[in-house]
Formats: structure tokens, C-alpha cells, sequence
């Protein structure tokens, strides 16, 4: 509400501090992978499941056409793009759930939580496509 | 907004008891995409391949089509709560933050109706 400090007259407000003030630390970064994630799913994610659901109700021809996107080289950069955020935004997901029962939060505990959901975010990504690819 | 009385110098401004009801929303939509999506995951990679023939044959069948019908209104609800805290972060004009509000709601219900239909579809049969 950055605008209402100055409008009426009454004396300016102190405001947060953003990140470039902050030394960074694993939870910062993880924070922010976890909102990137997060919305990037919400744009990019949904939206190709419905044009995968989309293209299978229209018919075989318009789920070739799906398909021939789906596996060029344009198309496998986003399902994997895709299927990083999942996982990544799965496993910091499950970080929040930790820190809302109010565990992780010491320092140690929490800078080795925060790195360990952005490895395994990767790990799961990789594993994933080899299974499917490898199979 | 009033500029007389402290409560309408406040109204509409900020926490009215929705923040609770927000944050748990936001919690049990989460338990029930680490559900939906694990249970797709894994049906994904079960699947022999990824033709035509075997998606239609997959989703006739009750339980996967009940399941993605499912996924489509947990993930969406739940991406609709998580773009909600984005516009409020950072739309700090309240017009704009409006517009940014309503938008999301129209895209969010059309894109559920459009999932919803596709699975109907697929389901039922006649394509």
C-alpha cells in the first residue's frame, strides 16, 4: 500500500525491506524457485494439459499434430521444463508442509532442507525421463 | 473509503477473516494435488505408449477419467489461490489489481469447464 503513505497527508510509513537488501541464503532461494514453479505450472503446465485433453477429444489428426509439437525439440524443452517445475514445486511443497508444523526452522536444518528440495527437484525430473525414455 | 472513523479509514483495506480460510484452502488443495498428480505420474509412466488408441482406451476406463476430472478441479483451484497471492504481491494499483483478480477468475472457470468437458467426452464416448 505504498501509494496511501503519502496521499493523506500522514506521516510515511516504513516499508519492508525487498530482496536486495537481504544477504541470500538457501531459503530465499528456494522461495522463490517455489513461486517461479509454482506459476509457471499454473501457466505453462495447465495449459498444456488442456491442449493435450483438447487435442485427444478433437480426433487422432489433431492429436498428431499435438504430438509432432510435443516431441520436436521446442516441445521436449517444455514437458521437461514442465515436468522440473512439478517436481521441483512438489518438493518444496512438502518443505512448507515441514515448516508449517513448525519443525525445520534452525538454521542448519533449514539451509540443508532448502538445498535438499531443489536437488531432489532435479533427481525426481531425471529420473522421470529416464524411466520413460529408457524403458 | 471513509476518512472519518478509525473502522473506515481501515474497511477494505486488508484482513477482514478471509486470510485463514485462504491459507487452509491453499493447504488441503495442496494435500490433494500430491495425491492426483503422484497417482498421474505414475499412470503416465505405466502406460505402454503414448498413441491415440491408448489414451482413448485409457480414459474410457472409470477410475482414470474420474481421476484426471478430479486433478483438472484440484490443480486449478489451487493454481487459482497461488495467483491470487502473486497479484496481490505485486498489482499494488487497486484498479489494476481488479482487473487482475477477475481475469484470473474468468480464465481459471473457463479453463475447468473446458477440462471438465474434455474428460466428460472422452469418457462417454462419441468422438
Amino acid at each position: 500500500m505504498a501509494q496511501t503513505n503519502s496521499t493523506h497527508g500522514r506521516k510515511a510509513r516504513p516499508l519492508s525491506p525487498h530482496l536486495q537488501i537481504w544477504r541470500w541464503g538457501p531459503a530465499m532461494f528456494t522461495s522463490i524457485m517455489h513461486r517461479v514453479s509454482g506459476n509457471g505450472l499454473a501457466v505453462v503446465g495447465l495449459g498444456l494439459l488442456l491442449c493435450w485433453l483438447g487435442t485427444l477429444v478433437s480426433g487422432a489428426d489433431a492429436y498428431a499434430k499435438f504430438q509432432a509439437q510435443a516431441s520436436s525439440w521446442y516441445g521436449m524443452v517444455v514437458l521437461v521444463g514442465v515436468s522440473w517445475a512439478f517436481f521441483n514445486h512438489l518438493c518444496s511443497g512438502v518443505r512448507h508442509f515441514i515448516l508449517d508444523i513448525g519443525a525445520g526452522f534452525e538454521v542448519k536444518s533449514n539451509n540443508t532442507f532448502s538445498i535438499l528440495t531443489n536437488v531432489l527437484g532435479v533427481v525426481f525430473t531425471i529420473a522421470f525421463w529416464a524411466i520413460i525414455l529408457l524403458r | 473509503m471513509g476518512n472519518g472513523t478509525s473502522i473506515g479509514r481501515v474497511r477494505g483495506l486488508g484482513s477482514s477473516h478471509h486470510g485463514a480460510h485462504h491459507w487452509l484452502l491453499q493447504r488441503f488443495t495442496a494435500v490433494g494435488n500430491l495425491v492426483l498428480t503422484a497417482w498421474f505420474a505414475v499412470s503416465l509412466v505405466l502406460l505402454p505408449d503414448y498413441s491415440y488408441g491408448t489414451l482413448r482406451d485409457w480414459f474410457a476406463h472409470p477410475v482414470p477419467a474420474t481421476g484426471v476430472a478430479l486433478l483438472i478441479v484440484c490443480t486449478f483451484w489451487h493454481a487459482r489461490l497461488g495467483m491470487q497471492i502473486m497479484i496481490e504481491d505485486y498489482v499494488h494499483e487497486s484498479g489494476s489489481k481488479f482487473a487482475a483478480m477477475a481475469a484470473l477468475n474468468l480464465v481459471v472457470f473457463g479453463a475447468v469447464a473446458f477440462g471438465l468437458f474434455c474428460v466428460a467426452r472422452l469418457a462417454l464416448g462419441a468422438a
